[in-house]
């Protein structure tokens, strides 16, 4: 197959999803939950681009619309240049082999009733026909490639920890030679010890098979560390996107400065710019009006309650904040 | 990079034989295995005919009363049969309506239960009408209802009792495949391109399993005494089929002219049996629940 060299894996343009929500305790009015509510972005080829946001931003949502297991209600995604909505059978398979995923909880992402080398091999033989002793083949050489032992073939899953969990997931997602990775939270769920060993691991890979991904975490420092390209989402929306390393080193968005605020440790000799993130994330059922930050912002102004600020170019990256208007 | 190697947990625990593992309830098991053997080798076994009696030897007591024998040990009933003989072949009664009623109840409780909770929709709101509706229906007054009308057979009563009883399967397996489909590794398997035939018998019932058998150990008291009970009332296993719940409804009579032991070791057997199911049941409900469970 001759794969013609796209630029970029994923166009999503105005995507969104609401998913329909009960109101009050009579069920009577329907409300919408914006989950992800117009967000646009490329992952490029062989690149990472890293969401972060704080708990119930639309993170998982955005995931699971790349990844075909939500519908959007609106926008559009292009896998390889090509409408999603569009796609015959054909093109569906080949979308559905070429993104894979692996997501936060190792200890549920595998099924505990299968041996390790089912569970890797599973992608590989419901999509194409292989000979036993070929699977066999492909999942040493993948066990291998995530730095595990031969032998864990033929272990069921809860002989494995955390870490080795998800080095199994990795390799999973990575048997059908897929272009994109979908990585949700792949990190947080695991001791602070072996996170490093994990993403490097990734970056290893991406590095090696040419692969995207699309990085999702809450936690800025490790998407910084992780990204090409960074958004960083609010309620559904984007407020400031760009080039990872320009944002890790002069965030703009009030929302970005207080989530790094919130990352770093305090010096004591540090002056610093921002409080950390005070008060809750409101529900995406009932957003606050204008700039859905406004309630938290510290920047606030009049103007903010009432007019939702665009995603305007400022600089290098796209900020939205009336701060730059 | 640091070496990996994997943990074994592998240790005493997972590899000792079932039988010494903590908590092992040895006395239910026993008596479960000791009703079991008797069931298979009844023919063996029983010292008499268990439907031949002869007037002539009519209410003799227990071997070790007055006018009793060891002939008819356990003594003999209204039409002189022999009360042991009739317990012995009383337990393979129990034992293939008992076994082959939960393995009905069993099979189409899982199967719907999985369907409704892993498909959702209309299969799922039609199974959970028909549930409702079951659960709001007195199980006995039921099968009292069925049993009056396809009339009383050793077959019919295993089919009714399977059919009083699917639903609670159903409801169980349904609530435990709603929580599976959450997990990861089934949305993983979504995206793995597999069919949702292929993830329900992949991954969903493998997972179910373990609860569909403490289920079962469970249900098998319920069953046992359910079909005791409709040989009480005469809509069981008809005669002259040796039922311990048609033993105790044929010494009814005799208990208050003193012929206890009619009524007695019957009693005795299905409280045994209903009692070591339970405590097994018990047992692997807490052993093979993975959350539970000790790795
Ligand atoms: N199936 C659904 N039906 C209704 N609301 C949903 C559904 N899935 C997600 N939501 C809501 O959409 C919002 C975004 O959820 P999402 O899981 O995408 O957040 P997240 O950024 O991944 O959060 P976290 O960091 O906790 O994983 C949340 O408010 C959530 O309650
Ligand atoms: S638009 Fe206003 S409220 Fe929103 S982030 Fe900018 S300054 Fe803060
Ligand atoms: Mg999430």
């Amino acid at each position: 197959m001759t794969a013609p060299l796209h630029p970029s894996v994923v166009q999503a343009a105005e995507l969104t999803k609401h998913f329909p929500a009960r109101r009050g305790i009579f069920g009577g009015q329907r409300g919408v939950v914006r989950a992800v509510d117009g967000i646009s972005f490329t992952i490029e080829r062989g690149k990472t681009l890293g969401v972060v946001g704080e708990s119930g931003c639309g993170k998982t949502t955005t995931a699971k619309l790349v990844l075909g297991l939500e519908e959007p209600t609106g926008g559009t995604m292009l896998f390889e240049d090509r409408d999603l909505a569009g796609l015959d059978a054909g093109g569906r398979r080949h979308y559905r082999k070429s993104v894979q995923a692996v997501f936060q909880d190792p200890y549920a992402s595998l099924n505990p009733r299968m041996r390790i080398s089912a569970i890797i091999a599973e992608p590989l033989i419901t999509n194409e026909r292989v000979e036993p002793a070929e699977v066999r083949q492909r999942v040493l050489e993948l066990l291998d490639l995530v730095g595990l032992p031969a032998r864990s073939a033929d272990l069921f899953p809860h002989e494995f920890s955390g870490g080795q969990r998800q080095r199994i997931a990795i390799a999973r997602a990575l048997v059908l030679s897929p272009r994109l990775v979908v990585l949700d939270e792949p990190v947080s769920a695991l001791d602070v010890s072996i996170r490093a060993q994990i993403l490097n691991l990734l970056r290893d890979l991406q590095a090696r098979l040419g692969l995207s991904y699309l990085f999702i975490a809450h936690d800025l420092a490790a998407v910084a560390h992780m990204s090409h390209q960074i958004v960083v989402m609010y309620l559904g929306k984007i407020v400031e996107s760009g080039e990872a390393r320009a944002i890790a080193s002069n965030p703009q968005h009030p929302y970005t400065k207080a989530l790094f605020a919130a990352a770093l440790p305090s010096h004591p000799d540090e002056r610093r710019e921002e409080e950390p993130l005070a008060g809750e994330v409101p529900s995406p059922l009932n957003p606050p009006s204008g700039c859905h930050f406004h309630p938290r912002c510290p920047h606030a102004m009049p103007r903010c309650a009432q007019q939702a600020p665009p995603l305007a170019l400022v600089g290098d990256r796209l900020v939205a904040c009336h701060l730059f208007g | 990079m640091a070496v990996i190697t994997p943990v074994t947990t592998d240790t005493v625990a997972s590899t000792a034989p079932f039988w010494r593992l903590k908590g092992f309830p040895v006395i239910p098991v026993s008596i479960l295995l000791l009703i079991a053997f008797v069931a298979v080798f009844a023919d063996v076994l029983a010292p008499h005919d268990p439907q031949i009696g002869s007037l002539a030897r009519r209410f003799k007591p227990p071997f070790w009363l007055e006018g009793g024998s060891l002939v008819y040990p356990l003594g003999t009933d209204h039409v002189g049969r022999d009360v042991l003989s009739r317990l012995i072949f009383g337990a393979r009664v129990s034992m293939v309506v008992g076994i082959t009623a939960v393995l009905v109840a069993g099979s189409i409780g899982t199967l719907l239960g999985i369907m409704s909770g892993y498909l959702g929709g209309w299969a799922d709101q039609v199974v959970m009408r028909i549930t409702d509706t079951w659960l709001a229906l007195p199980a006995l007054t039921f099968a009292i209802f069925l049993a009056a009308i396809v009339g009383p057979s050793e077959l019919n009563i295993i089919l009714i009792l399977g059919l009083v009883y699917w639903t609670r399967y159903a409801r169980v397996i349904r609530g435990e495949v709603l929580s599976l489909k959450q997990r990861e590794f089934v949305r993983l398997a979504v995206v793995a391109g597999c069919s949702s035939r292929l993830i329900m018998w992949r991954h969903i019932l493998p997972n179910v399993i373990n609860s569909a058998i403490v289920l079962a150990t469970l249900m098998l008291g319920v069953v046992i005494v359910t079909e005791a009970s409709l040989s009480f009332l005469g809509v069981g296993v008809p005669p002259p089929k040796p039922a311990w719940g048609l033993m105790m409804a044929d010494g009814k009579k005799g208990l208050m002219v003193g012929y206890w032991w009619l009524t007695v070791f019957p009693g005795i057997c299905i409280m045994l049996m209903v009692l070591s199911a339970n405590l097994l049941g018990d047992w692997l409900r807490v052993k093979l629940d993975p959350q539970l469970r000790q790795l």
